[in-house]
């Protein structure tokens, strides 16, 4: 672990600016320390060798003064990201040995903008999860641990990856997807921040699909600056996307310190579960005292139909899901599994290539849209989608402008804790985050504190669509209020 | 509504997942289980509600009617598992 390692992405750009520092560097640094961090199992590819050559590029151009905005900076990518010439798995056997020929417009913009790569990180299979526990290739280990405890700790799911990667220093961001809480969830489990935007910021393009009408792109880092950075640069119309948006790209990093007198923030009192641990509500009202203390104003809202969320998204995500998982056919792609006919080939390849989360969700989905059971399941799920958008609406139409809520129920359990024969205690999870995704908006989580075992808790705020600045400010706001949490030290490094 | 196993077997070769006959006892519990948490959804009143179609109100934008992209057809079966002059092969479908 060297202090390379552990500078923000903001003040190595910074130091990379001034020429303090090479992208070399910095860059070697962050290799070695990823290789010293195996057992953390984050990275399913590491790089090394493109991530040095780009750094040296990213040289040559600071050199020529033609720096990018994120020049020479070396990031994570989730597995999920097509990068071309380089093997990208979503996590499943089924597409093991993949190499796009082509790059997702995300990253293509990351590169665009000087970035450097480090490697491919863990998520759970196709974004499929809460925990990053159904990975074809096991699961990330979060760097964290209960104090005086060995046990292995879950870093959070989808992006488990990348948050433990981010939390552990291996790379100053990474990029992330979000469909429930896939973002949100790791980052608050890992002590990390992570934003995702509006459905329709990020440009889906190149990016394995799960659920497209929920998936969207965002950054997980380890300040709310470099958040903001990062998604500047992640961000944009995309003629290759036709639910991206053409709308301009504020700089992002500019609303942080924003004042925020006068704001009004709502407090949806449907997050107050039944059962709720004290420790959550208590740091929920911790954040609503910062904001206040910032200037800000609260006021009790109604979300009435939030916990229909996550009930008709347990029905809309899998159908979509299906539907894209149709393509995973052994014909054009990944693994192929022989049998007598084209179909039976069809079914041993998709038997073997899909782990059981996958294949649970794509059989839910395949069931709920089929002939005869559509209208009482699929249609009547996009019908309480609305209502879920309507509440939101009806909010902010009264003057509110950004809604805190706690981003979990719960701070990390240990991998294997949660039982794989009910699938529904894991979903559970998400039950802060996904009406996020049901409504489109963005929503941002940041570290707010620590539970009373020592493990991170984190703080989401929900905005209006395509006001991610307000998210930014009221999130610095909330990171300056909050005690500093103290990233893990390196008990993994070899 | 709980479903059978004869449903479970009919989903399984819809979806096209090769399902063992001791695999559809489990499956059918964990997908009765997630059709029981669903069910809540039977409680909301959705009379009038439109079904949401497109996640932000917007205009999709129309591209030009034109050819942009294309001309590489080894670029596009070089992942195939099994390939030749450029074409996907797959089993024999018809006798």
């Amino acid at each position: 672990m060297s202090d390379l390692t552990s500078l923000t992405l903001a003040s190595a750009r910074d130091a990379l600016r001034a020429r303090r520092l090479s992208s070399r560097e910095l860059t070697l640094a962050h290799v070695e320390a990823m290789e010293r961090a195996r057992r953390l199992n984050v990275f399913i590819l590491e790089t090394p060798d493109r991530a040095l050559a780009m750094a040296e590029a990213a040289d040559a151009r600071m050199a020529k003064g033609e720096a990018g905005p994120l020049e020479g900076l070396p990031l994570g990518i989730k597995d999920l990201y097509c990068t071309a010439g380089t093997r990208t798995t979503a996590g499943s056997h089924i597409l093991d040995g993949f190499v796009p020929p082509y790059e997702s417009t995300v990253t293509t913009q990351l590169w665009r903008d000087g970035a450097v790569m480090l490697g491919k990180l863990n998520l759970d299979e196709f974004a499929m999860g809460s925990s990053n526990e159904t990975s074809y290739f096991g699961p990330a280990v979060s760097p964290w641990r209960r104090p005086g405890s060995n046990a292995s700790l879950v870093p959070g799911g989808s992006s488990g990856g990348s948050a433990a990667a981010v939390a552990a220093r291996l790379c100053l961001g990474a990029t992330a997807t979000d469909t429930g809480g896939s973002i949100r969830q790791p980052a608050a489990f890992t002590g990390t921040v992570g934003i995702k935007p509006t459905y329709g910021r990020c440009s889906r393009w190149g990016v394995v699909a799960f659920a497209s009408s929920l998936d969207q792109a965002g950054p997980i880092t380890r300040t709310v600056r470099d958040a903001a950075i990062l998604l500047r640069s992640m961000a944009g119309h995309d003629p290759k996307d036709t639910t991206s948006v053409d709308v301009p790209v504020p700089d992002y990093e500019a609303a942080i310190g924003r004042s925020l007198k006068g704001r009004v923030i709502g407090i949806p009192k449907e997050y107050r579960l039944d059962g709720m641990a004290g420790e959550i509500d208590a740091l929920w009202q911790q954040g609503i005292a910062w904001l206040k203390d910032a200037g800000a104003t609260t006021r009790e809202i109604s979300l009435p139909h939030t916990k229909y969320a996550l009930p008709a998204y347990y029905i809309v995500a899998p159908a979509e899901a299906s539907s894209n998982l149709a393509r995973y056919d052994g014909v054009r792609y990944g693994l192929r599994v022989p049998g007598r006919d084209v179909a039976e080939m069809y079914g041993n390849t998709r038997a073997a290539g899909f782990g059981a989360e996958v294949r649970r969700r794509v059989m839910i989905g395949t069931y709920v849209l089929s002939a005869g059971y559509y209208d009482a399941y699929y249609l009547r799920a996009q019908k309480v989608r609305t209502l879920v958008r309507q509440d939101f609406e009806r909010a902010f139409a009264d003057g509110v402008e950004a809604i805190l809520t706690p981003a979990t129920p719960s701070a990390a359990f240990a991998i294997g804790e949660k039982s794989s024969d009910n699938p529904i205690e894991m979903y559970l999870n998400d039950a802060f985050t996904v009406t996020v995704n049901m409504a489109g908006l963005p929503g941002i989580s940041v570290p707010a504190g620590l539970s009373a075992e020592g493990l991170p808790l984190g703080l989401q705020l929900i905005g209006r669509p395509f006001d991610e600045e307000t998210l930014f400010a009221l999130g610095g706001a909330i990171e300056d209020a909050a005690p500093r949490v103290d990233l893990p030290d390196a008990w993994w490094a070899a | 509504m709980s479903i059978d196993q004869a449903t479970v077997r009919r989903v399984a070769q819809l979806a096209r997942i090769a399902l063992r006959e001791d695999e559809v006892t489990h499956m059918q519990g964990e997908l009765n289980a997630i059709l029981a948490f669903v069910a809540e959804l039977d409680g909301v009143d959705v009379e009038g509600v439109e079904p949401m179609t497109s996640v932000l109100p917007m205009r999709m934008k129309l591209r030009r009617d034109a050819v942009t992209d294309g001309g590489f057809a080894s670029a596009v079966v070089a992942n195939a598992p099994a390939c030749e002059d450029n074409l996907f092969m797959v089993p024999k479908v018809v006798e």
